[in-house]
């Protein structure tokens, strides 16, 4: 329990606040309007408050236990979130062993690297190792169909399933001067990346008339990107108390995370349309899989990261 | 009312666990009557996974019915034996001996009729062999006379998908997909009706599930 900072708490404080009231706005909402196809959407958007609930609570736990909670837990999605991806894949036969070294050894050694703070090996195992040693073990298993189409998709899975996610919890690796713990340096990205997730939809279901990528996300539009990216931007700078920046300097970070999350989810679109699916996952309820939660922070995190390691730390 | 294995449980939350399996009842109800689920094969995943997904009451009544020559030895024959309560049959190596097989098939019936008793339901893999994922095979004739021999039974579709990527022919070490298994509504014999047009019919209620 070396996490219970005051801020920390506050933060959190905040987030059940938030959940408690929309609960009761999804309550009073099923309760309100009896039009059956505004229905479906109620159902959907109390099922998502549901598993927030959970999902907070699962965070907040892993947060406040140790690192180690936060190292486990990403680990975990990052696992979930490559299977839900390899599922939608092509694979063949050839794949197998492939994809048992992605799973089994890549994955737990990228969080194992994070874990014993091997900065240097981190940033470097997936794009050097592990994208050298996929085609070369798909050549030795010695089918050729499509054989630069395998490769790269199954390296494309290990990069944002895998190290692009676990950019987040690395973020507890960073020593920045006077500034602690790192953990609310998580909370405040996590907290940034899905609240504008989370705006954008409220935004887009109330003002959303012109779709943005009609064929790649018919539910993204300019008003609820708009409106989604500049709230999560307010709460963003509204929320520097909890990290080591200006409030100035929050507003720029937490517009970039808004819009990385936006292209996160895009692409990760991308990828369900190419494949013809609409969710990766069943697994969160009202939400999808892991991936469909999860897209936005697979771009934002290590862009992130990368900010704050260049300029805070010393 | 029997008492499940210690360990039924465990192991069935497990191969839930690591087949990621998305459970569907289609115009389908799970049901404590005698039933023969019938599904198509691919992995030797298929049976646990399918039994793991019953309901548990349902689970300890139901019998997969697994190639003898992959089961019956080591640990694989004290988890077939002790917690799936699986039916031990011998496979045919070869399309000879299968011949030979087709003309006798009553000693497989009658193990299999006796393992059921008055209150067993049965899992059964009408292909005979794992195929590749790709096409289902032709159904053996087994599900025609099982169903001749005792016309009360609810015979369930079910179509078993991915099973084939997590643990393919020949591997021995899981990759993890999510899979996903699909029970359809009963069919049933009807009266007279010839076997190939049966087992046509039994294997096109397996395969529509597929694309649903």
């Amino acid at each position: 329990m070396t996490n219970l900072d005051p801020q920390l708490v506050w933060a959190f404080a905040g987030v059940l606040g938030l959940l408690a009231i929309s609960t009761i706005i999804g309550l009073v909402l099923k309760a309100a309007i009896k039009k059956p196809e505004a229905q479906a959407t109620i159902g959907n958007l109390n099922a998502r408050i549901g598993a927030w609930w959970i999902m907070t609570l699962i965070f907040a736990l892993t947060l406040v236990i140790s690192p180690m909670g936060s190292f486990v837990l990403f680990g975990l999605m990052s696992f979930l979130a490559l299977r839900e991806y390899v599922t939608l894949l092509p694979t063949r036969r050839a794949d197998h062993r492939t994809l048992f070294w992605t799973f089994f050894i890549f994955t737990p050694l990228q969080y194992f690297l994070i874990g014993i703070h091997w900065y240097g090996m981190f940033a470097i195992l997936i794009p050097v190792y592990a994208f050298l040693f996929v085609p070369t073990r798909l050549a030795i298993a010695g089918d050729t169909e499509s054989f630069l189409e395998r490769a790269a998709t199954i390296q494309w899975g290990l990069m944002i399933c895998v190290y692009c996610l676990s950019y987040a919890p690395a973020l507890l690796m960073l020593k920045i001067p006077g500034y602690g713990p790192d953990a609310k340096l998580l909370l405040y990205l996590v907290l940034v990346d899905q609240l504008s997730d989370v705006l954008q939809y409220v935004w887009g279901k109330m003002l959303g008339r012109h779709k943005i990528a009609p064929v790649v996300s018919p539910n993204k539009t300019w008003e609820g990107f708009v409106g989604g990216v500049l709230s999560a931007t307010a709460i963003g700078t509204a929320l520097w108390w909890m990290t080591p920046f200006r409030p100035a300097v929050a507003a720029a970070v937490a517009l970039t995370i808004a819009l990385m999350g936006f292209a996160g989810g895009l692409t990760m679109s991308a990828i369900k349309r190419d494949r013809g699916v609409k969710d990766y996952g069943t697994l969160i309820q009202g939400h999808g899989g892991i991936l469909d939660r999860m897209d936005s922070m697979c771009f934002a995190a290590p862009i992130f990261f990368h900010l704050v390691r260049y300029f805070y730390q010393r | 009312m029997r008492k499940a294995h210690p360990l039924a449980g465990i192991i069935a939350g497990a191969a839930r666990l690591i087949s990621g399996v998305h459970v569907r009842w289609l115009d389908s109800q799970p049901n404590a009557r005698q039933t023969i689920y019938f599904a198509n094969h691919t992995s030797h995943l298929d049976f646990v996974v399918l039994w793991s997904s019953l309901p548990a009451e349902i689970r300890v009544r139901t019998r997969p019915v697994a190639a003898q020559d992959y089961w019956d030895k080591g640990l694989r024959r004290a988890l077939a034996v002790n917690v799936f309560r699986a039916v031990l049959v011998a496979r045919h190596q070869n399309s000879e001996e299968d011949h030979a097989a087709a003309a006798n098939p009553r000693q497989a019936i009658d193990h299999m009729l006796n393992a059921m008793g008055t209150d067993d339901s049965l899992i059964i893999f009408p292909e005979g062999t794992r195929g590749t994922g790709g096409e289902v095979a032709a159904f053996k004739s087994g599900l025609y006379y099982l169903a001749q021999h005792q016309p009360g039974l609810r015979l369930v579709p079910a179509h078993l998908n991915n099973l084939n990527r997590i643990l393919p022919k020949g591997e021995f070490l899981p990759v993890p997909f999510i899979s996903r298994l699909t029970f359809g509504p009963p069919i049933s014999l009807e009266p007279d009706e010839p076997k190939a047009s049966f087992l046509t019919r039994a294997r096109s209620a397996v395969c529509r599930l597929k694309e649903i």
